[in-house]
């Protein structure tokens, strides 16, 4: 049997992809919650939680609304870069994101609140301004938090699967990641592959969970 | 100069009872202490001044800058109020250095003084030999020392100290106190230092706020507030024990006498002006003040009491007798004397001090 490597790499590309982006996004919005008390913030963790809840199905639905060919962001992004976003590979790292930051978040946000506010009460103090106390007194002291967060934002990016197939497809060499391959290879009764599939998954995840862990115990022993 | 009045109110929730606070102080350069139990408001008081907190009313003056206006919707941001805050725990940033910590605040000063600043606080505070490390590599009053440095070197107009030698083993403390000494001499400048320590204040503070349930019940200096407490609440929160309802008999202020009557014996004190014949008011005596001898006759000034109590202490033994009076007297004393029946109290007028009966809670609610 030969063994399709593009699923893998396409798999790792757009996880990388979307955990840069996530990252940028989501420890934002993390800061934002964990630092500052404003109207609405409520609502906006609640946005934010909400893609972990909704069925896959839906939430491809509503992103091929609102990212499709006809609609004012797909257009836009069209104009931009000049091709459509939705059924390319690109559409794939957009999916796996919606996955992504929820937990990036969710683990962002506690890391942040876990250090001491009298450090950034103290660096404030000391004339810092807000970017700086963030920069320099806030995300180093919560990056061992921010690694796992991150590692947990990887691995969840590499195996998203039902947004994906709404808005990226399924596309052998163009939009087939590892996860939709996998469905593939059972559809087409091609079990051995599948099987194979599977196990490089299966793998690949504990793998990153267990570096993940690691990451976490250093911060306690930190 | 900081001038603050400052009012906060916290409805009751749950599981507060609710608090409100309402803060009047003025501090020239010098060390004022803010004294009183925990929870009496004195870090919010600090907070505020820092402009960690924003208050509902009152205006916080920094000699010519407002740093807060409730009137006028003035609330400057922490960074820009050049109070220098030192934290209970230090909040060194565990990530750098202490000459990095010392850098990050020395941001603002101008590029080629920053350096020169820099090593002349690691010197002024004897932290050269220790710049270079992390500060859970380095010794306690290392660290305590460098956070005061870092504090100062943006050139604070006003020091906030926040339970500075809190949780602080004996030496520590002394070094403590002598580098706050220091501090006070060279660097002219308000200290609002909060603490719950009496001796504390005795030590370091020329001037004392006592805060009891978010109000400043009385202001002066440590001695003299110790000597002549306000109100009975007062006197509690510094640890008058002796405290008892008494009446005035009589008061003579040409010979600076007066006659009180405590339960059913009298005792002589001195002329306490302001006072009336008549008036009914708080005695107090400092336990170290008070004699304890062997039982007899009772001279003047005299009460027979039962010994209760002995309890061990650093400086020497209290010994808490009936009628909650409590004297303290060195071990050596009381080992000679330890086997008496029958004991005496002595309140020599001097000690015997009056306060007036109002009760600072009243004007609370």
């Amino acid at each position: 049997m030969t063994i399709d490597w593009f699923p893998l790499w396409l798999s790792l590309r757009v996880a990388c992809l979307s955990t840069a982006v996530s990252l940028v996004i989501g420890l934002g919005i993390a800061y934002l919650l964990a630092t500052y008390s404003f109207r609405g913030k409520e609502a906006v963790d609640a946005a934010v939680t909400l893609p972990l809840i909704l069925p896959p199905t839906v939430l491809g639905y509503y992103l091929l609304v609102v990212l499709g060919r006809e609609s004012s962001l797909g257009r836009l992004y069209e104009w931009f870069f000049g091709r459509p976003l939705v059924f390319t590979w690109q559409a794939a790292v957009v999916a796996a994101m919606f996955h992504a930051i929820p937990l990036l978040v969710k683990s962002a946000r506690a890391g942040f609140a876990s250090v001491d506010p009298s450090y950034q009460r103290a660096a404030r103090s000391l004339g810092a301004s807000d970017w700086r106390v963030f920069w320099r007194v806030t995300l180093p002291l919560a990056r061992r938090s921010i690694y796992a967060a991150a590692v947990l934002t990887f691995a969840r990016s590499l195996g998203d699967f039902g947004i994906t197939l709404m808005i990226a497809g399924n596309f052998p060499g163009r939009t087939q990641t590892l996860a939709v391959a996998v469905y593939d290879a059972v559809e087409a009764g091609n079990g051995r592959m599948a099987r194979a599939l599977a196990i490089l998954i299966s793998l690949l995840a504990v793998g990153i969970l267990y570096a993940a862990n690691r990451l976490e115990q250093r911060r306690g022993a930190a | 100069m900081i001038q603050a009045r400052i009012g906060k109110r916290f409805p009751p929730g749950e599981e507060s009872p609710g608090f409100s606070l309402e803060i009047e102080l003025q501090a020239a350069a010098g060390v004022t202490a803010l004294f009183g139990p925990s929870g009496a408001g004195k870090t919010l008081t600090l907070d505020a001044i820092a402009g960690f907190v924003k208050p509902d009313s009152g205006r916080i003056l920094l000699d010519d800058a407002i740093l807060f206006d409730a009137a006028t919707q003035v609330h400057l941001r922490p960074q820009l109020r050049r109070c220098g805050y030192v934290f209970e725990n230090g909040a060194l940033f565990p990530h750098m250095s202490l000459r990095a910590n010392l850098e990050f605040a020395a941001r603002q000063l101008p590029r080629l003084e920053r350096h020169r600043r820099v090593n002349e606080m690691l010197e002024r505070f004897q932290l050269q030999a220790a710049a270079g490390r992390k500060p859970r590599e380095v010794s306690g009053g290392e660290k305590q020392r460098c956070s005061i440095a870092r504090a100062l070197i943006g050139g604070p107009r006003l020091l906030l100290l926040d339970e500075p030698a809190r949780g602080l083993d004996a030496p520590l403390r002394a070094g403590l106190y002598a580098v706050l000494q220091q501090v006070r001499a060279e660097f002219k400048l308000p200290i609002l230092l909060v603490t719950h320590d009496l001796e504390e204040c005795f030590e370091l503070a020329d001037q004392m706020l006592v805060i009891s349930r978010g109000r400043v019940v009385q202001s002066g200096p440590p001695r003299k507030i110790l000597d002549s407490p306000a109100t009975v609440d007062v006197a509690r929160l510094l640890g008058i024990t002796n405290l008892f309802e008494a009446e005035i008999l009589a008061l003579d202020p040409g010979r600076n006498t007066s006659r009180l009557r405590v339960r059913d014996r009298e005792l002589a004190g001195a002329y306490y002006p302001g006072h009336l014949r008549g008036d009914r008011v708080w005695l107090f005596a400092r336990s170290e003040e008070l004699r304890a001898l062997p039982g007899g006759k009772a001279g003047p000034n005299q009460i027979p009491a039962t010994l209760l109590r002995v309890h061990e202490r650093p400086q020497g033994v209290r010994l808490e007798f009936s009628g909650g009076i409590s004297v303290d007297m060195s071990r050596a004393q009381y080992l000679a004397q330890k086997d008496n029946k029958e004991w005496l109290v002595e309140f020599p007028p001097p000690a015997v001090r009056v306060v007036q009966e109002g009760n600072a809670a009243e004007d609370i609610r």
